[in-house]
């Protein structure tokens, strides 16, 4: 246990009691107003969903472009589970997250195999093709209500429960990609043949990491569903999982912080810039585009550089001594 | 006889497809990026038509003209802002430009057109043709054979003029073609150039079978060509021609046969399957890493 | 018996014959050398004995068990480690999570310990952290542990391959042209540190290097290759002076 209560440990707990209190204040004090606080359920799912596809494509290094495929199975595994069970919140909620995860999981494993024989683009366009499978059988099933979509869903999310769920998340994620199945998923990313001959069994790291980024997708799934009250197939197009995609690439590749504030801003912004209806949309675009040149502009970089250039010089020097 | 009736329209929709397919295939040649925002172009191309052809009552050769040229300036520009400044940036950057210059496109048009579909004078109309009992579709034959002309004319373009040389150069490798006195920039332009101009032409051939567009109306016919070009196996023309054709037969015979709802799920499960068996599509090169 | 006997082993690509009827024996804590000129098919050797390939003929067996035809994962398991030609180190991972990487089958902790931080996850870690130590301290890699490994200079890359091939607890360490790119001061002390590594880990070394003489300092027995085929095999002193070799890499 003393192991666990290190200073870094300690501060991250006092950040998530920080961030909770904060929130409840706010609520208490009346500082949301119905719009905002309408948007804190889907903040936390957004995280979960960003933090999920981060550890395929920016710790795994597979593009995925179905992530909301993932959601959605894991949506209304979970959704049909409480519309047709009569058990209390404190039961039901749970065991539909965990049966939204492992049929998400399902479909992660599925999916996952594919992976193991395709590269790069070519492994892309299958993951879009599922998601638009997933989307277009839905779409079509008329037990979950087709196109016209899932009634009657109760309301069970809350941001309380989505905040503990979406911390779980992120502590799940973040420790397993500092594990040792952590590494070997990112060694399989940097060099897949190094990493075959140093023994890591590549086939089950790709398979797991497909799992366990379904699972959480899955259940964030469930709670958006619990959150709405409605599922409807056209949610989960394409758009969807392209927006989770932006989330990851924005916070920056294989960085979970990263990722966490990406998927705020993102969620966040449609909405501050609702003032501008049709214009948001094309705000939006510009902002994507110049996100992405500025990114890669070497004059940016140079000046990111040198803001950050103190730091990077002090740890450099504590570096050198330590090796002498 | 109705079966007949279905491959000939399979054959024109694939057409479509073929050709916007080969605009994703050109590009990725080249650029090795996956080019979402060549769905958008098609949308363009449609509006530009009908623009032309509408308010500027300009003849429907002259309109198909107008839309072509502007379809062409617009990927070239779009290339130069966009794009040039991240060829050497990682292809996921490049991956979300892509869309962000596809979003940027769409919601243009909502705000020059609104959101309501417009409808379009069809810019060809020939008449059916009557084989015996059979009824086949003047634009459809028109479609098909107007895409097997730009075909072979691409395909002649690409191996026997020094433009075309210069592209397959590029694409096989952009530092080596620089120092043998290729100019890249301009290669990569006339690349785009093509592949828009050609969207264009699939938007004109589009919008007179479906007679309405909308912002979104390049959305699908785009991704389900993207679908074709990797099913043929990207980078490759034939492999683009051939994919388009396949995915417009797939679809056509499963919204006959078996579900028009199921047509796409059945025409991206096909996707998957093949890619299963052949992981780089019908003719796509098999890239094996030196090691 | 020999640690890694290798009988008659042959590979076509195409109808090229790229590598024809290879013996080798190579005994327990031997030092050996593969050398060759360009193109002669010694990489391609490494590649059969680390699954990479499939041999079309012939078989090699290391301490008597027969590893032909096996994936390059289960050769992996079964004790045979390499470094790359062509550097392949995960390039965006510190100095010594490579050498964690090569470590990874040392630990047995599971997905829950790892995920939920139980106690064998921190006893793991630690033991993993001291071998690090242990072998990032014999290159002399131990202060650049958290660089990222694309930032070393080459010459560091190189020995950092080496490390996490050593991290993984090989019987038999496949080198390929370690010293390749470096200059004469660095491929010296890098010779010095493969005797050393040699010695203090009780290894069996193979390695490849095109530099004839450089090999002769340090091997005990060297195999020269041409045109994928064994050209002289023995002791350096006598294999250099073969006219047959003298011919294929100075020509008639």
């Amino acid at each position: 246990m003393k192991k666990l209560l290190t200073k870094k440990n300690l501060a991250a707990l006092l950040l998530i009691i920080a961030v909770y209190a904060l929130l409840v204040a706010c609520d208490q004090f009346g500082v949301f107003n119905r719009q905002s606080k309408a948007l804190l359920v889907p903040i936390g799912i957004n995280i979960m969903l960003a933090v999920s596809l981060s550890l395929l494509v920016g710790f795994l290094g597979e593009l995925s472009l179905g992530h909301a495929g993932f959601m959605s199975v894991g949506a209304y595994a979970g959704c049909m589970f409480t519309i047709h069970m009569d058990l209390p919140m404190a039961v039901e909620l749970p065991l539909a997250m965990l049966i939204g995860g492992v049929v998400a999981g399902v479909f992660g494993l599925l999916i996952g195999i594919p992976a193991l024989r395709l590269k790069g683009d070519y492994l892309a366009i299958v993951t879009l093709a599922f998601g638009e499978i997933i989307r277009s059988v839905l779409n079509n099933f008329s037990v979950v209500g087709g196109a016209g979509g899932l009634n009657g869903i109760p309301k069970y999310s809350n941001y309380t429960i989505v905040y503990v769920v979406m911390v779980i998340t992120i502590i799940v994620i973040a420790n397993l990609v500092h594990s040792r199945h952590g590494r070997a998923i990112c060694s399989i990313r940097d060099n897949v043949i190094a990493s075959e001959s140093m023994g890591i069994p590549v086939v089950y790291y790709k398979l797991m990491a497909f799992v366990a980024a379904a699972v959480f997708a899955g259940i964030a799934g469930v709670l958006y569903g619990h959150n709405l009250g409605i599922l409807k197939p056209s949610t989960f197009d394409f758009n969807k999982s392209i927006e989770i995609l932006v989330m990851v690439v924005m916070g920056g590749m294989g960085s979970l912080p990263g990722a966490v504030i990406a998927a705020i801003v993102i969620t966040v912004l449609p909405e501050a810039l609702r003032g501008l209806s049709d214009y948001r949309m094309l705000i939006y675009a510009v902002v994507l585009i110049a996100m992405m040149l500025l990114n890669n502009n070497a004059r940016f970089n140079e000046f990111k550089q040198r803001l950050f250039s103190k730091r990077a010089a002090r740890q450099g020097a504590k570096l050198t001594k330590e090796g002498e | 006889m109705e079966f007949l009736a279905q491959i000939i329209n399979g054959l024109s929709l694939g057409s479509i497809y073929a050709l916007i397919a080969l605009g994703y295939t050109m590009v990725y040649g080249i650029c090795k990026m996956l080019n979402f925002a060549h769905g958008d172009i098609i949308m363009v191309g449609a509006y530009m038509l009908s623009v032309a052809m509408a308010t500027l009552h300009f003849p429907p050769f002259l309109a198909i003209l107008t839309s072509m040229v502007v379809c062409a300036a617009l990927g070239v520009i779009i290339e130069r802002v966009a794009y040039k400044p991240l060829r050497n940036a990682s292809p996921l950057a490049v991956l979300i430009t892509a869309i962000g210059v596809s979003y940027f496109l769409q919601s243009s048009a909502l705000l020059i057109f609104g959101s309501t579909q417009r409808k379009v004078d069809a810019a060809i109309n020939f008449p059916s043709i009557q084989l015996g009992e059979l009824s086949i579709s003047g634009n459809a034959l028109i479609t098909l054979i107007v895409t097997i002309i730009l075909m072979v004319g691409l395909n002649w373009f690409i191996n026997n003029t020094m433009t075309g040389k210069a592209m397959l150069a590029v694409s096989e490798d952009k530092g080596a073609a620089q120092l043998m006195g290729v100019n890249v920039n301009f290669t990569i332009a006339i690349t785009f150039l093509i592949g828009s101009a050609l969207a264009a032409v699939a938007g004109v051939l589009f919008i007179s079978s479906y007679k309405y567009v909308g912002p979104y109306t390049g959305a699908m016919p785009g991704i389900k060509a993207f679908v074709a070009a990797v099913l043929g196996g990207i980078g490759s023309v034939p492999g683009a021609m051939l994919g388009g054709i396949l995915l417009g037969l797939i679809e056509s015979l499963a919204k006959a046969y078996i579900s028009t709802q199921l047509a796409d799920a059945i025409v991206f499960g096909v996707l998957i399957v093949v890619l299963l068996v052949k992981p780089t599509g019908l003719m796509g090169k098999k890239i094996t890493e030196k090691v | 018996m020999a640690l890694l006997e290798v009988k008659n082993l042959g590979i076509s690509f195409g109808g090229l014959r790229a590598v024809d009827g290879f013996n080798v024996n190579i005994e327990k804590g031997a030092l050996y050398g593969l050398i060759g000129p360009n193109g002669a098919g010694k990489t391609t050797v490494f590649n059969m004995l680390t699954g990479v390939y499939q041999p079309t003929v012939g078989t090699f067996t290391l301490d008597g068990e027969n590893l032909t035809g096996k994936s390059t994962l289960e050769i992996a398991h079964k004790g045979i480690a390499r470094t790359f030609q062509n550097i392949r180190l995960f390039a965006k991972m510190t100095v010594q999570d490579n050498v964690k990487v090569g470590l990874h089958n040392h630990v047995k902790y599971g997905i829950a310990s790892g995920v939920f931080r139980l106690p064998g996850y921190f006893k793991d870690e630690k033991y993993l952290d001291e071998r690090a130590k242990e072998l990032l301290d014999v290159f002399g890699l131990y202060g650049e542990r958290d660089y990222l490994a694309s930032n070393l200079p080459y010459g560091k890359q190189r020995k950092l391959e080496i490390a996490r091939a050593l991290a993984t607890g090989p019987k038999l360490l496949l080198l390929d042209e370690p010293a390749a790119g470096m200059n004469p001061n660095e491929t010296a002390e890098l010779m010095e540190t493969i005797h050393f590594v040699r010695d203090t880990f009780d290894m069996t070394i193979l390695l490849i290097e095109h530099d004839m003489k450089l090999v002769s300092g340090i091997c005990e027995e060297i195999t020269v290759l041409n045109f994928g085929q064994v050209l002289a095999q023995g002791k350096p002193s006598d294999v250099l002076n073969d006219p047959k070799v003298i011919v294929a890499y100075l020509g008639e």
